[in-house]
């Protein structure tokens, strides 16, 4: 018992929380720089205004719409995500791999793109539920990934008991494995609903009406900032709600982390007949999602004839998106790290609460988030302006819990037990960071590195308005070109960002172990 | 605006004259160090926040760069963010020009009293009409709202004479708008400007009862008037011109065709693409000579030939087949006065339409 009070105390000291909290604040802080803003400037705008903006039957039908969509949208990418994440670690589905890649690749198409690709291979494609079928499209990897990694990892004991007591394999999957790997589904459907209340892409080119597009119209219609702003206020109170929400559920889910390195593979179900509408179901899925983009890029390509330019300009370009968006990933891991550890060492109503407000800005819109950058780099980090680092920032603000989330997951999975036991054998604090917890936590951390990095790439608003004069990206390249309707010159663009994406999102997919895991107890 | 100081008379004919005489003669002239007044030295670099996309304004800025040799920074962007950024940004903007879309975008940043205001003698080269009374920004080319018309659906005899006809039940479902676009906006802010408010929100009302179709934008409503999915459709006239190019055909081709309104109706309004100096180049003799080339007849020639725009310029004659700028009968409007895009805003909102 002594023993384990000594542990304690270097465990403490290895673990120094106030320092590993302060650096965690100083992470919520810059995630927290748009909502200053919003502060500052809805406070400008004055009680008048903002009640005029507020309480008006329109706003409130805004929001409903948009909580809508976001419900749909979430709903459905959970029911997706989990399926395929199921058939594809855990069946003995023909093509299990290929599928695997398939599902997530269309994290790699952003929503503008597939929005376009739509609106142009389909008649009359606009509205609600033709965003909500886009936004689930392209957001269903967002829980797919997440669970396909914790179904992969996922210790098998608890279903082999499950089953030696009877239970049969559908219901050992639901009433065992489906609540082990919960943590993980309502990780996706939290970064999905909140993805669906910020995306301007594919709203606005569908035509639905949400919130987003109406702070957009606001600001390029009526030049109102202030009435954009207040709107973009619902917004986070919006966020609020989803993300409390989402806590109320978590509470009453347990976590389930397993000791130990690789540990034995899961068994695979054996679908038998239901495989033939497995494999439809994939298909038919996967099909739209990347065959509809596809096809429209390819049309692109062959139809217009305005120029696609030089190819050194498409050079740098894509040169421009991979420094900008390794520059945002850089620094959103940073700032992430004390986050997600602190999360993981130290849970408690600081982390939680810290953790929660590192969300609040993830859904507001990239222009909002690009406005208070601009604000923040003119009256406080001037020197920062316009450079690659003040885009970073913004990146980070942006997209803090994707990073978060991924280094909380990648912690829990090297549990302080682990550590606790190596250096009660007597490791050094050194020797125990470099065997175990650098390599039990770096492949989780470089996944939400690479999460990050494809993110970015595809953000357009913010880094409209905050990258460095001059630099152009990809994506902005690709706007550009669309904006003026010159769609066979924006195809390289597009086809280019989108295939330099997918080169991560295979990383991506790769990692959740449907590529490399062993097949046990099923045929393949 | 009403705290705005007027220009003096304008003392310019002369001037004019001069600058045409000068253009016609003597092509670039009008890039000559010579013209800049005195101020701080040349650092032979501008910076341009251009609200035109890339596509749109590379060829000039190349142009520029090589006759003149400064080299232009340039943030390409939405017209409307970009006007936000430099309202955010105040006096600390890094931008020396400011190049946008539309009047309204210029108007909001003179609205906030970020321009530095442009001389005579750059104003008085484009038409009263088409620049900041303020003398805040200066017009570079011109657009003309039109009613683009399928020719196998609508007869020439069966066009409208005024914008308000399309109210009527003959046009039930056939009208094809944008009404979050920035240029319908600019146009029913006119018609309230012209005609009140009363009869602007009729009219919206009107094209809503009377299943007006909706799209995105206009070069949606172009393609699919061309294609015969929709008759008519409120937009501005070179979106011919770019489906024409896109498609890699004549306007002839098409079976899109524009439909000027006649007689000074507001559905011909023409709206600018602009051009202001913010403050703190107010005495930058490289930003004056970007604003002088834009304003000169190479950059003219070239928004008239390639993104078929009006040129404002007096002597640089319109893409082929495009009616000249002067001979179109247009509504008489202050494009100062399309300020209130809240308000209009609002009204398109009540009707229904957005």
């Amino acid at each position: 018992m002594a023993s384990v009070a000594v542990v304690r105390r270097r465990v403490r000291r290895l673990v120094p929380r106030p320092a590993l909290a302060v650096a965690a604040v100083a992470a919520v802080a810059v995630a927290l720089i748009p909502l200053a803003y919003l502060g500052v400037r809805v406070g400008d705008a004055g009680w008048a205004r903002i009640s005029e903006e507020l309480f008006r039957a329109r706003t409130g039908e805004l929001a409903t719409r948009s909580l809508a969509l976001a419900g749909v949208v979430t709903t459905s990418c959970t029911a997706l995500g989990v399926a395929l994440a199921f058939f594809v670690t855990r069946t003995d589905l023909p093509a299990r791999r290929l599928f695997g890649v398939l599902a997530a690749l269309p994290l790699a198409v952003p929503s503008y793109v597939a929005a376009f690709a739509w609106v142009s291979t389909v008649e009359a494609f606009e509205g609600f539920w033709a965003a909500a079928l886009v936004l689930t499209l392209v957001s269903y990897p967002y829980v797919s990934l997440p669970v396909a990694a914790a179904l992969t990892s996922a210790d098998p004991a608890q279903e082999e008991v499950a089953r030696s007591l009877g239970s049969g394999p559908w219901r050992t999957f639901l009433r065992v494995t489906l609540r082990q790997v919960r943590p993980a589904v309502g990780a996706g459907a939290l970064l999905v609903a909140l993805y669906v209340l910020s995306d301007f892409g594919a709203v606005s080119v569908l035509r639905a009406d949400v919130f987003t597009p109406a702070v957009f119209t606001s600001i390029s219609l009526g030049f109102d900032r202030a009435g954009a702003l207040v709107l973009a206020t619902v917004l986070v109170v919006l966020t609020m709600l989803i993300v409390s929400g989402e806590q109320l559920t978590r509470r009453r889910a347990a976590r389930y982390a397993r000791l130990g390195g690789a540990g034995r593979p899961p068994a695979r179900l054996r679908l038998g007949r239901l495989r033939w509408l497995a494999v439809s179901g994939l298909v038919g899925t996967a099909g739209p999602a990347l065959g509809v983009p596809a096809a429209s890029l390819a049309r692109w390509f062959g139809e217009g004839v305005s120029r696609p330019g030089a190819l050194s300009g498409l050079a740098t370009a894509a040169g421009n998106s991979l420094t900008v968006s390794a520059a945002g990933a850089g620094l959103t891991m940073l700032l992430a790290l004390p986050l997600g550890l602190l999360g993981a060492r130290a849970p408690g109503t600081v982390a939680v609460v810290l953790d929660r407000l590192a969300y609040l800005s993830h859904a507001l819109p990239g222009l909002v988030i690009g406005l208070s950058l601009v604000f923040f780099g003119i009256n406080v980090a001037y020197p920062l302006y316009q450079s690659v680092w003040l885009l970073a920032l913004a990146y980070a603000a942006l997209f803090l819990p994707l990073a978060v989330a991924a280094v909380g997951t990648a912690a829990l999975q090297a549990p302080p037990a682990l550590e606790e036991v190596a250096r009660s054998l007597g490791r050094r604090t050194s020797h125990v960071l470099r065997t175990l917890t650098v390599p039990l936590t770096a492949p989780g951390i470089g996944a939400g590195a690479i999460l990050v990095f494809l993110t970015c790439m595809k953000e357009l608003p913010a880094t409209l308005l905050l990258r460095p004069t001059g630099t152009d990206t990809l994506a902005t390249e690709l706007w550009s070109r669309t904006s003026v309707s010159a769609y066979a010159a924006a195809a390289p663009y597009a086809a280019l960002l989108v295939l330099l994406a997918a080169v991560p999102t295979w990383w991506l997919s790769a990692r959740t172990g449907v590529l490399t895991r062993a097949v046990r107890g099923g045929g393949s | 605006m009403s705290d705005h100081t007027r220009t003096s008379p304008r003392v310019v004919a002369s001037v004019a004259v001069c600058t045409v005489l000068t253009l016609g003669l003597a092509g670039c002239a009008d890039d000559s160090e010579g013209a800049h007044p005195a101020g701080r030295a040349s650092d032979q670099e501008v910076t341009v926040y251009s609200g035109r996309s890339r596509p749109l304004v590379e060829p000039v800025l190349d142009e520029f760069e090589k006759a003149s040799g400064i080299t232009v920074e340039v943030r390409y962007g939405d017209t409307a963010a970009m006007a936000a950024q430099l309202q955010e940004e105040g006096s600390r903007t890094p931008a020396d020009v400011f190049l946008a879309q539309e009047a309204g975008a210029l108007g909001a940043v003179a609205g906030d009293d970020l321009f530095a205001g442009l001389p005579d003698e750059v104003l008085d080269k484009v038409p009263a009409a088409y620049r900041d009374e303020a003398g805040q920004w200066v017009g570079v080319t011109g657009r003309s709202r039109t009613m683009v018309h399928n020719v196998g659906q609508v007869a020439e005899d069966d066009l409208p004479q005024s914008v308000f006809e399309l109210t009527e039940p003959e046009w039930k479902g056939k009208v094809g708008i944008a009404p979050t676009n920035g240029s319908f906006q600019a146009f029913i802010t006119a018609m309230r400007v012209e005609h009140g408010d009363e009869r602007t929100q009729d009219f919206l009302n009107g094209l809503k009862t009377n299943d007006a179709q909706i799209r995105e934008g206009n070069a949606p409503i172009v393609a699919d008037v061309d294609e015969g999915r929709l008759a008519t459709g409120l937009v501005n006239h070179y979106y011919v011109y770019e489906l024409a190019k896109e498609k890699g055909t004549t306007v002839d081709a098409l079976k899109a065709k524009n439909h000027f309104f006649p007689d000074g109706d507001i559905g011909a309004l023409v709206n600018v693409s602009g051009v202001g100096v913010l403050k703190g180049a107010d005495d930058d003799p490289d930003a004056r000579a970007f604003v002088d080339y834009l304003l000169g007849r190479r950059a003219q020639t070239y928004f008239a030939q390639e993104t078929y725009e009006y040129p404002l310029v007096a002597g640089v004659a319109s893409a082929p087949g495009l009616p000249q700028l002067s001979s179109l009968n247009t509504p008489d409007i202050d494009l100062d006065d399309l300020d209130d895009l809240r308000t209009t805003v609002e009204m398109i909102r009540d009707s229904g339409l957005a």
